[in-house]
C-alpha cells in the first residue's frame, strides 16, 4: 500500500517536474535504530543532519528505545518488515541477528573486506563471517586504569604515576587501603568488582599476562582451565583473600566506590568518563593497564551498525551510502568528541591529538593490543567469573577446582549456542 | 398481532446483551493481553527459540534440561524457602502487630499509617536502602548496632547462608503493613456481642483469642495466607535491587524462580526455557491457591 502512495507521489512528481515546476525528486527514507542514550542520539541527530544535507535524495529517520527493550523491539520488528533498515548491535549479538537472517551482509563494493581489515582496529575482524562482514563500528571501548590522584599523594604515592606492572599494583593498591583500628575496610586500594569491568579484565588480559588463552582462535572452546587460567584467578582473588584491599559489594560496587572518594584504583571503560568527569570533588587521572612481565593487554567491546534484511533496492543503497557515512573518520572524531567513545578506525584513533589526550589517550593505546570476547551470552558468561571468585572467597575452593568449574559450565554455554 | 415476529426479545433478554457489551471490552482486553500469551507460553515452551529466530519444536527437551539443571533446583529451594519462611513470619507477625494496634485508640489512624508506608514504597528503592544497611561497619547500621552490642559482624548478603533471610527481611516487612490493614479489618468484623458474652462469662484473655478471635479470622488468615503464599513464590523486585550486578548471589544463594526466568528470557533470550518454567511456577501456585480455596470450602 505505502509503495503503491509512493510510485503514485513520485508519479505526480514527474508530471509536475515535466510542467516544468522545479521539485527534488522522490527522496528515499531509511530508518535507522539504536538504544536511548542522550550523548549517542545527540552525535546520530548531528551526523542525519549532515548526511542529508551532502545526500538531498535520501531522508534517515532516527528511532531509538531503552536498552532494556531494545533487543525485543528490533527483533519483533525486522521480520514483519516494519523496523529500521540500519540498525546498531552489540557485536556480541551478531551471530543471533545473522542466524535468524535479519541482517545482510554490508556490499563489497562500498565495503571492501580489504580495506576493513586495513583501516580498523583488528578485533573488528570479529565481524567478518565466511568472508563477508555483517557489521562496522563507528566507536569502539577499552579498558584503563582510572586512580584518584588526591588519595595517591595521601598514601606518598606519585600522582602521575600510575602501576606499570601487576606487582606494583598490588604494592600500591596496599598502600592506598585504609581499615580503621578494628580492620573494618574504610577505603579501598584498587576496587574489586567482578559484575562490573573485571570479569573482562581477567578473561582477556590476566589469563593472557600469565600466558595463556581464554579461548580458542574460532572462540567456540574454553581453553582457560590450565596453568594460567589458575594462576591468572589466584591473582586476582589474592587481591581480595591475601591482600585484602578491598571487598567485594564494599560501597556497593566499583564505580560508585571510585566516584565517593573512598578508592584509590578502579578498572573500568571509556564509556565512564562522563560519569567521572561529573562528580565534583573527584580528582583522577588515567592510564594503560598494568602490564605483566612486559606483556600488556586489553579488553575491547563495540557496537556495529548493520544493515537488516528489511531494506531492499534503492533502500539498500541508501542505507549502504548511510553506513559509510556514519564510519568514516569525521564521523568517528564526532563520536569522540559528543559520546566519548573511541574511533574505530586507526587512523582516526591514532592521531596526536587523540593520543596524547590525557583522557582517551591510554584507551586508545589500550586498543592496539586488545582482545573481545566471541560472548554468546555476555550475562551468563559474566556470572560464571563471579561465581569462581565466590567459589575461591566464600567457599574456600581451590583456584584450580573453581578454575575448572567455571570452564565447565561456559563450555556448555558455548556448546549450546554452537549446537554441538 | 401487527408486532409478531419484529419484537422477539424480552426485556430480560435485552438486558443480557447489554451487559455483555459492556463486559465484552474487559472480556477482549483480557482474552488478548493475558489468556492468549498465557495459552501461548505453554506452546513455547516446547519450542527452541532465542527470540529473532524461528521457533523450533523440540517436545519436551526444555522440560528434561530443567529436571538437570542444578540452578532449577537451587532456585526451586530458595523459592519454596522464601515461602516457607516468609508466610509464617509475616502472618505471625502482621496478626500480633494488628491484634495490639486493634486494643490502642491513642493515634490509632497514625500507627496504622506508619505499618502501612512500607507497603506504598518502591521495592527498588527499598531494596537498594537495605542493600545499604547490610554492607559492613562503617557503613552498614545492622553491622554497626551488631558491632556496638559486642557482637562480631556478620556478611549477611555475602554469605550463602545469610543472604536468603536477609533478602527475604525487607520483603516481609514491605507486606507487613498490608496484612496489618486486612487483619484489622478482620478484627473489626467480629461482633462485639461474642466478646461480651465470653466476659461474661469470664473467660480469659488467651480463651477469647483461640476460641473467638483466631476461628473468626479463618476467612480473613486464609485470604492473607492465598495471596501471600502467591506473593512470596513470585518474590522479584526485592532480590533484584538487592543483588543487583551478581543477581541472586552469592553462587544463587538467593535466586528465585521469577529471577531465574528472567534472566533465561532476557538476558540470555533462551525463551523456551524461560517459559518452561513458568509453566511450572504456573502449575505450582494453581495447585497451591486450589488447595488453599478448596480448605478454605471446607467449613
Amino acid at each position: 500500500m505505502r509503495k503503491h502512495l509512493g510510485y503514485m507521489t513520485s508519479g505526480a512528481v514527474g508530471a509536475a517536474l515535466m510542467v516544468g515546476l522545479a521539485m527534488p525528486s522522490q527522496a528515499v527514507e531509511i530508518e535507522y535504530w539504536q538504544y536511548t542514550f542522550g550523548a549517542r542520539v545527540d552525535a546520530i541527530d548531528a551526523l542525519i543532519e549532515q548526511f542529508e544535507a551532502e545526500n538531498p535524495d535520501i531522508q534517515v529517520t532516527h528511532t531509538n528505545f531503552p536498552y532494556a527493550e531494545y533487543r525485543t523491539k528490533v527483533a519483533a520488528a525486522i521480520p514483519s518488515g516494519e523496523g529500521p533498515d540500519v540498525v546498531q548491535l552489540f557485536y556480541g549479538w551478531l551471530d543471533a541477528y545473522r542466524e535468524a537472517e535479519l541482517l545482510v551482509p554490508l556490499p563489497g563494493d562500498v565495503f571492501p573486506s580489504s580495506e576493513i581489515e586495513g583501516d580498523f582496529f583488528p578485533m573488528v575482524q570479529a565481524m567478518n563471517v565466511d568472508g563477508e562482514y555483517y557489521g562496522l563500528p563507528t566507536a569502539v571501548r577499552s579498558l584503563a586504569l582510572f586512580w584518584n590522584t588526591k588519595l595517591f599523594e595521601e598514601a606518598g604515592l606519585d600522582p602521575s604515576t600510575p602501576p606499570q606492572t601487576l606487582d606494583e599494583l598490588v604494592e600500591f593498591a596496599k598502600k592506598l587501603t585504609k581499615r580503621d583500628d578494628n580492620g573494618n575496610l574504610l577505603q579501598a586500594g584498587l576496587t574489586i568488582a567482578p559484575a562490573g569491568q573485571d570479569h573482562h579484565w581477567w578473561r582477556e588480559v590476566l589469563v593472557r599476562q600469565f600466558g595463556g588463552e581464554p579461548y580458542s582462535a574460532d572462540g567456540r572452546t574454553v581453553t582457560y582451565n590450565d596453568e594460567a587460567g589458575v594462576k591468572a584467578i589466584e591473582f586476582y582473588a589474592s587481591l581480595l583473600t591475601e591482600h585484602q584491599v578491598s571487598e567485594i559489594e564494599f560501597l556497593t560496587d566499583g564505580q560508585t566506590a571510585f566516584k565517593a572518594g573512598k578508592a584509590g584504583m578502579t578498572i573500568d571503560g571509556s564509556f565512564r568518563l562522563n560519569a567521572f568527569n561529573g562528580q565534583r570533588g573527584l580528582e583522577y587521572a588515567i592510564g594503560e593497564l598494568p602490564a605483566h612481565e612486559g606483556n600488556r593487554f586489553n579488553f575491547s567491546s563495540y557496537w556495529v551498525n548493520g544493515i537488516t534484511s528489511k531494506a531492499d533496492g534503492e533502500k539498500r543503497e541508501a542505507a549502504a551510502k548511510f553506513l559509510a557515512f556514519i564510519t568514516q573518520p569525521e564521523a568517528m572524531q564526532l563520536w569522540l568528541d559528543t559520546v566519548g567513545e573511541l574511533p574505530a578506525r586507526t587512523e582516526a584513533a591514532l592521531v596526536p591529538a587523540n593520543e596524547d589526550n590525557p583522557q582517551f589517550g591510554p584507551f586508545i593505546k589500550g586498543l592496539a593490543y586488545a582482545n573481545s570476547t566471541h560472548f554468546v551470552d555476555e550475562a551468563a558468561q559474566r556470572q560464571i567469573v563471579i561465581d569462581m571468585l565466590d567459589n575461591i572467597s566464600l567457599k574456600g575452593m581451590s583456584a584450580a577446582e573453581a578454575v575448572a568449574i567455571a570452564a565447565e559450565e561456559e563450555q556448555k554455554l558455548l556448546d549450546s549456542f554452537y549446537g554441538s | 398481532m401487527a408486532d409478531a415476529g419484529t419484537t422477539t426479545l424480552t426485556l430480560e433478554q435485552k438486558r443480557a446483551i447489554w451487559a455483555w457489551v459492556f463486559l465484552a471490552v474487559p472480556v477482549i482486553f483480557y482474552v488478548i493481553i493475558r489468556f492468549y500469551p498465557t495459552l501461548n507460553a505453554f506452546v513455547i515452551s516446547f519450542t527452541d527459540w532465542n527470540l529473532v529466530g524461528e521457533r523450533t519444536f523440540i517436545g519436551i527437551e526444555n522440560y528434561v534440561r530443567l529436571a538437570q539443571d542444578p540452578v532449577f533446583w537451587k532456585v526451586m529451594v530458595n523459592t519454596v524457602l522464601y515461602g516457607v519462611i516468609g508466610l509464617p513470619v509475616s502472618i505471625v507477625f502482621a496478626f500480633v502487630v494488628a491484634y495490639y494496634l486493634d486494643q490502642v485508640r491513642f493515634m490509632h489512624g497514625f500507627l496504622r499509617a506508619l505499618y502501612f508506608i512500607p507497603f506504598l514504597t518502591t521495592a527498588a528503592a527499598m531494596g537498594w536502602v537495605w542493600r545499604w544497611f547490610y554492607q559492613p561497619v562503617p557503613v552498614g547500621v545492622f553491622n554497626l548496632i551488631l558491632v556496638e552490642f559486642g557482637f562480631g559482624q556478620q556478611p549477611f548478603l555475602r554469605s550463602t547462608t545469610q543472604a536468603l533471610p536477609a533478602v527475604l527481611a525487607p520483603a516481609v516487612w514491605a507486606g507487613l503493613g498490608f496484612q496489618i490493614v486486612i487483619f484489622l479489618a478482620g478484627l473489626r468484623a467480629i461482633p462485639s456481642s461474642y466478646y461480651e458474652a465470653a466476659k461474661i462469662d469470664g473467660a480469659s484473655a488467651w480463651r477469647i483469642l483461640t476460641e473467638i478471635t483466631i476461628p473468626l479470622l479463618r476467612p480473613t488468615i486464609v485470604f492473607l495466607v492465598v495471596i501471600s503464599t502467591i506473593g512470596f513464590l513470585r518474590i522479584f523486585d526485592q532480590v533484584f535491587n538487592i543483588t543487583t550486578q551478581g543477581e541472586g548471589g552469592p553462587l544463587n544463594a538467593t535466586k528465585p524462580i521469577v529471577l531465574y526466568i528472567y534472566e533465561s528470557a532476557f538476558d540470555s533470550f533462551d525463551m523456551g526455557y524461560a517459559t518452561a518454567q513458568t509453566v511450572i511456577l504456573f502449575l505450582m501456585l494453581l495447585f497451591i491457591t486450589l488447595l488453599q480455596l478448596w480448605y478454605l470450602r471446607q467449613k
